[in-house]
């Protein structure tokens, strides 16, 4: 067993884990963060995309003992204090989720994308999210959510910046 | 109607969903985010060989591996003798073999379970599952079905003496229908003013790959054993589960919690499902079974699969006079749910739009040793579409036509509504020219065509084809006297329940179970109107047999078709009730009595109760009439008198570059009739996504088996599913004929997009090439497989690909799905 100290959602944990359990399962299985999911063994969807500290990550290729000291946002810790981030709400306006099994992933890899070009065109998007594959949406209104959460994050648009940061470790 | 007017009522209304607020926040319960305390976990060890003798199991190693409860063999577990189900026997001899729970004596695909561990963690069964030993003894696959029906071909059963499930043959000559096919194809072979062409397409063998892997918990703690699964059909799999396993009916309740993704793929009563009720009742434990991506490729059943023959016959002028369809389809090792029926459903969907005054439709189901195969979004009709729009451009290229005006010529006109057509259904509605004529122009149809004769006549290295394809569907499965006459093992109704609470909220209860397509917003804004309450205080109720007692689930577009007007006629009892209180309490007559936007008033007086102080005096219960029960809630079944037809016109504008091969679509018209729009958000969302999948058959998916029978694109590295980076945004747009044959006049729109795409693509493709000679690109249409139909044409002999390179990962595009390996040829 090996221990593992980090921070998901703001909250402070300590884990004795197998050294080849996933950062996926120990968000799963140990912490009960069920909001993130595994969709492939292959590092090919993205439906377990989090961030570890401030970038995204696939949480299939991370092994728990790597994010060791490290600060993890999940979806389950992206809102704050009850108020959605720009790219959640998006989605919901934009229609950009269907099943919602890639939406997850999909909403942490578009606000990391978003963080380093707050401004992307329509191809920029679609090259962004290429690791997060969606089979429902045909990613059109997908492209339009990320597009539209970049309006949003735009300072002076109505969306308070703090709460548009795309940083880790939660509230 | 058209969507672009902004409704008074919800009808209309592109409403965001109501069910995204979980989802968007990781607030969701999918079947492998359940488990209960002390659940076990199931492996399943399963074979590597396609076809293969088992000589024995030896589990020691795997029984003493830490965590282990068990290691069973189908014997161990007493489950020998059971087999899962199909209900589809197509025809009274059709040959049915025993799918078991686990392989016995022998497997028949590669990924068939043998053995199952159950261990205290899923990574404990899995590390115990590599321990079990098989001893197997190698036989010949069945890979190719012309071969597997040829004399002395390897059976994959041999109790059956033959790897034929069956033949089932529609002819509208001997139905009374429409004429005699053969007599037009000998007519017009005898005819110069006629032409008889003929092809062979093929439907490539998919993978329906829906993003949440199948998962399913069975806890048998307490009076019923509770199973959840990942499943599109919580009902149909309640009654299934009785029938394999004989646990009494009543004894189960089964919950599709949220479900990421079906597309058919769903539709299924699961070998592991069996194996966990088996396990759980066996282990007095709740068991849990989740499958990772590969095992679900692999396993979980496939779509299309299909050689079709086709023949079509036309006089010069471009009247089509006969049809004939020879096909045969890959059933895969076994029968699956509905297997067998999936190519019978694209029997009534080959004449299309078209009047085609003759019709034979001829399809032999053939067993091989490979993944069986059963629904996947649109089920027989993407096929037949296929065939048929393909069959039409190569007409219109034999006839020198243009391939849009030839359709036209023998499309029903919509003046001729309702149509019975050569196969016998009764098309209601529908309105080709407007569908066409709105295609047209919002993709500059003759502007296109210029430029494509432009590019041809300087040789452009970059060559434009246009792709039509004018589809029509079957939607709303089914009335079920039709279901009936086909054999098939179930009815097509649905069922709804409404209740009025007492603080004036509204639950409904639906049969149709969602997994991913917005019920619940769709169907609020449905009761909203009809009972005139708020979307808000709609609350739809799903996916539990427990509190959804009833139902036959999500497939076939049938969701709003046929469980939407069931919640309609549960609606309209409501208001009867609703009515007849209100009449007592008002101290007027029923008949003067009116319901308008949720109040109940006295016609000329200004007297009147909300539905929501009816509701409350229902409850109250201190006044109301002698002869009624206190309560305003009702229930409804509805069992449709004819399927749903939508169409639509799809144009692609497909640019090929002849140097290398690769295809780029660079636009995407379609205009879509699905009859009323309930919210235009989730019709657009709908159409995006069956687009994608339509596309990605023609361009990039494949299932691919090596001569072993092994699946050899069995990740998701390897079985190319379009990422947004492969596709382009889409052009769409709807038009609406309502149906006549339901009160809300709708149709359907959950597999539109996939039925109409493939064609138009694959006719793009071609368009664009034809002049250079190519006849034909098989599915998918890659770059090394247009490259080598251009040069074939060209008469250049092309570099054969060494058998141990493939070309590195540059897009999709240059990887030949169809033989990762390369070809040799």
């Amino acid at each position: 067993m090996a221990q593992v100290r980090v921070t998901v959602d703001g909250v402070n944990y300590a884990d004795d884990v197998e050294p080849r359990m996933l950062l996926v399962q120990y968000l799963r299985e140990k912490l009960g963060k069920t909001g993130t999911l595994i969709g492939c063994d292959t590092s090919n969807c993205g439906a377990c995309t989090v961030h570890l500290n401030g970038r995204s990550v696939k949480s299939c290729s991370v092994l728990a003992v790597q994010a060791d000291g490290g600060e993890v946002l999940t979806i389950e810790g992206l809102a704050r204090d009850g108020e959605l981030h720009p790219v959640q709400k998006a989605f919901n306006e934009c229609h950009g989720l269907q099943c919602g099994y890639c939406t997850p992933g999909m909403i942490m890899a578009a606000v990391d994308l978003l963080g380093d070009n707050p401004d992307p065109d329509e191809n920029e998007v679609r090259e962004g999210i290429e690791g997060n594959l969606c089979r429902c949406t045909g990613y059109q209104n997908i492209v339009r959510s990320v597009q539209r959460a970049a309006q949003m994050m735009k300072p002076g648009s109505a969306v308070p910046a703090e709460s548009a940061a795309p940083v880790a470790g939660g509230n | 109607m058209t969507t672009t007017a902004e409704p008074t009522t919800e009808l209309g209304k592109a409403r965001t969903r109501k069910e995204d607020a979980r989802l968007i926040t990781g607030r969701t319960r999918y079947t492998d985010s359940i488990t209960p305390h002390g659940t076990l976990h199931m492996h399943v060890v399963r074979s590597p060989l396609a076809h293969a003798r088992i000589n024995g199991v030896d589990k020691s190693a795997a029984e003493a591996a830490p965590g282990v409860v068990g290691v069973y063999t189908a014997a161990d577990l007493g489950v020998d003798a059971v087999g899962l189900p199909c209900a589809w026997p197509i025809t009274p001899d059709m040959k049915s073999p025993q799918r078991p729970l686990l392989a016995t004596s022998t497997v028949h695909f590669a990924g068939e379970g043998v053995a199952v561990v159950v261990a205290r963690t899923a990574a404990e069964a899995r590390d115990a599952g590599d321990l079990v030993e098989i001893d197997y003894d190698p036989l010949e696959p069945v890979l190719d079905m012309e071969a597997a029906l040829a004399d002395g071909a390897t059976l994959v059963h041999p109790d059956l003496g033959t790897n034929e499930n069956a033949t089932w043959v529609f002819d509208s000559g001997a139905a009374g229908t429409g004429g005699s096919v053969d007599e037009a194809i000998s007519a017009a072979e005898a005819d110069p003013d006629s032409v008889v062409v003929r092809r062979r397409f093929r439907q490539q063998r998919l993978i329906p790959a829906f993003m949440e892997p199948r998962s399913c918990v069975v806890d048998p703690t307490g009076e019923q054993i509770t199973v959840w699964s990942a499943t599109q059909i919580p009902h149909i799999l309640r009654t299934m589960t009785t029938v394999t396993l004989g646990v009494p009916e009543a004894k189960l309740r089964v919950i599709a919690p949220d479900v990421g993704g079906g597309f058919g793929g769903k539709i299924g009563v699961l070998p592991e499902e069996m194996l966990c009720v088996a396990l759980a009742q066996r282990l007095h434990k709740p068991v849990k079974w989740t499958e990772t991506r590969s095992e679900s490729l692999l396993a979980a059943h496939h779509g299309r699969d299909q050689i079709q023959d086709i023949t079509i016959t036309a006089k010069r002028d471009g009247t089509v006079t006969g049809l004939d369809v020879h096909l045969l389809a890959d059933m895969g090792a076994y029968l699956g749910l509905v297997g067998p029926g999936v190519p019978i459903l694209g029997a009534f969907m080959f004449n299309a739009i078209y009047k085609i005054p003759a019709l034979k439709f001829t399809c032999t189901n053939v067993f091989t040793t490979k993944t069986l195969t059963d629904a996947y979004r649109g089920a027989g009709r993407p096929e037949a579409t296929f065939a048929i729009e393909r069959i039409m451009d190569e007409l219109a290229a034999e006839l020198g036509r243009d391939p849009l005006e030839l359709r036209e010529q023998n499309w029903i006109t919509h003046e001729e509504f309702p149509f019975t057509t050569v196969v016998g259904l009764t098309y209601d509605s529908g309105n080709y020219e407007q569908a066409t004529q709105q295609a047209k122009q919002k993709f500059d149809y003759d502007a296109l065509r210029r430029e494509q004769a432009e590019r041809r006549a300087r040789g452009d290295k970059v060559q434009l084809g246009i792709g039509i394809s004018t589809f029509t569907e079957m939607c709303g499965l089914a009335p079920s006297r039709v279901l009936g006459s086909l054999a098939y093992g179930a009815g097509g109704w649905e069922a709804a329940s409404i209740r009025m609470l007492a603080t004036g909220k509204v639950e409904v209860i639906t049969g149709a179970s969602p997994h991913g397509q917005g019920h619940e917003t769709a169907f609020s804004q449905i009761v909203a109107d009809q009972l005139g309450v708020p979307f808000e205080d709609v609350e739809i109720l799903h996916g539990d047999t427990q509190s959804s007692p009833k139902g036959l689930d999500t497939y076939g577009s049938r969701s709003l078709a046929v469980g939407g007007i069931a919640i309609v006629k549960a609606a309209e009892k409501v208001v009867a009730k609703a009515k007849k209180l209100a009449a007592h309490l008002l101290e007027a007559s029923e008949d003067d009595i009116e319901f308008n936007a949720g109040q109940f008033t006295v016609r000329g007086t200004d007297k009147g109760k909300a539905i929501q102080e009816l509701a409350f005096a229902a409850f109250m219960a201190h006044d109301y009439p002698e002869d009624m029960e206190p309560s305003l809630d009702a229930d409804a079944v509805y069992d449709p008198e004819n399927f749903s037809f939508p169409h639509g016109t799809h144009l692609a504008a497909i640019e090929v570059d002849t140097e290398t091969g690769k295809v780029n679509l660079r636009n995407y018209v379609c205009v879509d009739d699905i009859g009323t729009v309930v919210n235009p958000l989730i019709v657009e969302g709908q159409v995006h996504g069956g687009l994608a999948q339509g596309i990605a058959q023609a361009l990039y998916e494949e299932a691919n088996y090596d001569d072993q029978g092994t699946l050899v694109n069995g990740t998701f590295v390897d079985y190319t599913l379009p990422s947004a980076a492969d596709l382009p945004s889409f052009d769409t747009a709807v038009v609406s004929t309502p149906a006549t044959s339901n009160p809300l006049g709708v149709k359907g729109v959950g597999e539109a997009g996939t039925i109409a795409s493939t064609p138009a693509i694959v006719n793009g493709v071609l368009d664009a090439i034809r002049h250079l000679g190519v006849a034909d690109v098989e599915m998918p249409t890659t770059s090394q497989r247009v490259w080598r139909a251009i040069q074939e044409a060209q008469g250049r002999s092309t570099q054969e690909t060494p058998v141990d390179t493939h070309s590195p990962g540059a897009g999709l595009g240059s990887i030949d799905p169809n033989n990762p390996q390369g070809e040799v040829q």
